[in-house]
């Protein structure tokens, strides 16, 4: 079955087209960019240039996989509105995923492994995970924060561009790769999923953040 | 066979999901999703959750739209979406979904000026608009005075608010009267039981002074702390506050001023078709007003209905199908949201 897989919850601007069939998952053309401020402008040509050169188009595709997050919200939208426009003007099915999964499940080591991408503001999207699987749930804290809470995990290494940024306050060894999710890990998420013909989600952003709002204080007097 | 473009316009710039589908100057669908609800404890629009519900409300309110109209999106022969100025995280909400929409159903994307879509909406009621016409687009979030002479091209500001927008003045005007947000509205409602004469508030930039540098500018924010003054002049005397009467004057002023530049404008300009457009225009103290002095200086008026005048996606679709006939070249996959995109860019093209 022909997949497209998108994830926009890092600064990584991600599409690429997958085979997935009962023997496993087999990545094709991928695009990649890596820019914060550009997810809008990034991500529909590079869904198009992965489909062409896939030789595909749109209405060949079975499925859609999309990263849900966490990540900072306005780009992760991007992804998540654009997965979810594709799978309704497609007809074919939309299957979330966690941004997480695809750092935390690719990296490849034994053992249980912290996987965290940047949350702006200093904090961290974290999660962790014991070979491969997830063992906690997403979540939003200071590096700190996290790094006091590793050793009862019984956590010895982390992966992920926000593990980088903090490797020193996080007190672990951070491997150099994935930093970003990865595609065919991403995929292979949903594969169960894709391969046993699963309704359609809703594509839900895990914000793991309330919005920033201001509730208006008492009138301000203009009379002296 | 019926060859006039088939159009899904697309409009999140501030806090409707508004989606529209229209053929050629015919409506056929105008679904909106709003998110004001959400807000009103906040007095004010929060983008944050202005752009969350956005991304819930995509996919259900294009369904509808498509229900409403009768086609399949496989029909549609191209897709238009606001991609300024609003707010930016709301607009790429929309922005992304018709980049989407268009890719899945190989078709052309428009990527249009929210202003001058709310021109182009009156096609739908009006038939096509003479040019050169002047526009008056009044809203939360903006105050224009306009001067099309090509809609499919260019759009010539003339001036604007250099304050508040005439509809953020009635929320905060509404807030003091403890009236609900967004204030229009019951602003309106109220004043209909007053008397606009009982209190004679400011009009701004109506001085000959202040007419020499800002003739078509608009300024509230004087108006609004005006208002804010009387009401606390009459609480701390200990009287009641005649709320129609405060409503009614406010809702005047604002309404003299911006009619009173609008027909200057007309006049400067020997044009003779003034269109008002924005949630302002769905006042019915503008509408009556604009109607009368426009009989009287012999200009004809074009005010879509109500609904028409607040955000909606139909207006976007009306733009995008005047594009299509003007033959103006599409926009590529790669265009932005942009926030402050100025008026006078109606559509966003390849090397723009
Ligand atoms: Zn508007």
């Amino acid at each position: 079955m022909r997949i497209l897989v998108v994830d926009t919850a890092t600064p990584a601007v991600t599409a690429a087209v997958a085979e997935v069939a009962e023997s496993g998952v087999t990545l094709g053309p991928a695009r990649i960019t890596v820019n914060p401020r550009a997810h809008g402008e990034l991500l529909s040509p590079a869904i198009q240039a992965a489909l062409t050169e896939a030789r595909i188009a749109p209405a060949d595709l079975d499925a859609i996989v999309a990263g849900v997050g966490p990540g900072p919200y306005t780009g992760l939208r991007v992804g998540l509105v654009t997965a979810t426009a594709l799978g309704q003007a497609l007809g074919v099915p939309t299957y979330g995923v966690c941004s997480l999964d695809g750092i935390g499940a690719a990296a490849s080591a034994p053992g249980r492994l912290l996987a965290a991408t940047d949350a702006r503001r200093r904090e961290i999207y974290w999660r962790v995970y014991d070979d491969g699987a997830p063992v906690t749930e997403p979540a939003v804290d200071q590096p700190a924060e996290v790094a006091r809470q590793l050793p009862q995990l019984g956590v010895a290494r982390a992966a992920g561009d926000g593990a980088l940024r903090y490797a020193e306050q996080l007190g672990v060894p951070v491997a150099d790769e994935p930093r970003f999710p990865d595609a065919a890990t991403l995929v292979r998420a949903a594969c169960d999923r894709i391969l046993s013909h699963a309704p359609s989600e809703p594509l839900t952003p895990l914000y793991l953040r309330r919005p920033d709002v201001a509730t208006p204080g008492a009138r301000k007097p203009v009379l002296r | 066979m019926n060859d006039q473009a088939l159009v899904l316009g697309i409009e999140t710039s501030c806090d409707e999901t508004g989606i529209g589908v229209v053929r050629g100057s015919e409506l056929l669908a105008d679904a909106i999703a709003s998110s004001v609800d959400a807000h009103s404890r906040y007095g004010g629009v929060v983008p944050e959750v202005a752009s969350r519900a956005h991304l819930e409300a995509m996919a259900p309110t294009v369904r509808r739209a498509l229900d409403t109209a009768g086609v399949a999106l496989k029909e549609i022969d191209a897709i238009a979406v606001t991609a300024g100025p609003g707010l930016a995280g709301a607009l790429l909400v929309g922005v992304a979904a018709a980049k989407a929409y268009a890719l899945a159903a190989d078709k052309p994307l428009y990527g249009v000026n929210h202003l001058a879509a709310h021109v182009a909406v009156d096609r739908l009621e009006h038939g096509p608009l003479p040019e050169p016409a002047l526009a008056l687009l009044v809203s939360g979030g903006h105050s224009s005075l306009l001067l099309i002479d090509d809609l499919a091209r260019g759009v010539r500001p003339l001036g604007a608010t250099i304050d508040d927008a005439a509809g953020e003045a009635f929320d905060k005007v509404a807030r003091l009267l403890g009236l609900p947000f967004p204030g229009g509205p019951p602003i309106d409602r109220e004043a209909r039981a007053g008397d606009p004469g009982a209190i004679n508030f400011p009009r701004g930039l109506t001085s000959p002074r202040d007419l020499a540098r800002h003739r078509f500018d608009f300024s509230f924010s004087g108006l609004k702390t005006a208002v804010a003054r009387w009401v606390e002049a009459r609480e701390r005397a200990g009287e009641p506050v005649p709320v129609a009467d405060v409503a009614a004057s406010f809702q005047e002023a604002v309404c003299d001023v911006l009619v009173r530049k609008a027909l200057d404008a007309c006049s400067e300009h020997g044009v003779d078709t003034l269109l008002i457009g924005g949630g302002v225009a769905a006042n019915s103290r503008l509408r009556s007003m604009a109607e009368q002095r426009c009989a009287k200086a012999g200009v004809r008026l074009r005010a879509p209905r109500p609904k028409l005048c607040t955000d909606n996606g139909a207006m976007v679709a009306a733009l995008g199908a005047h594009l299509v006939e003007a033959g103006v070249s599409a926009s590529t996959l790669e265009i932005p949201a942009d926030s402050a995109l100025p008026v006078t860019t109606v559509s966003l093209h390849a090397g723009l």
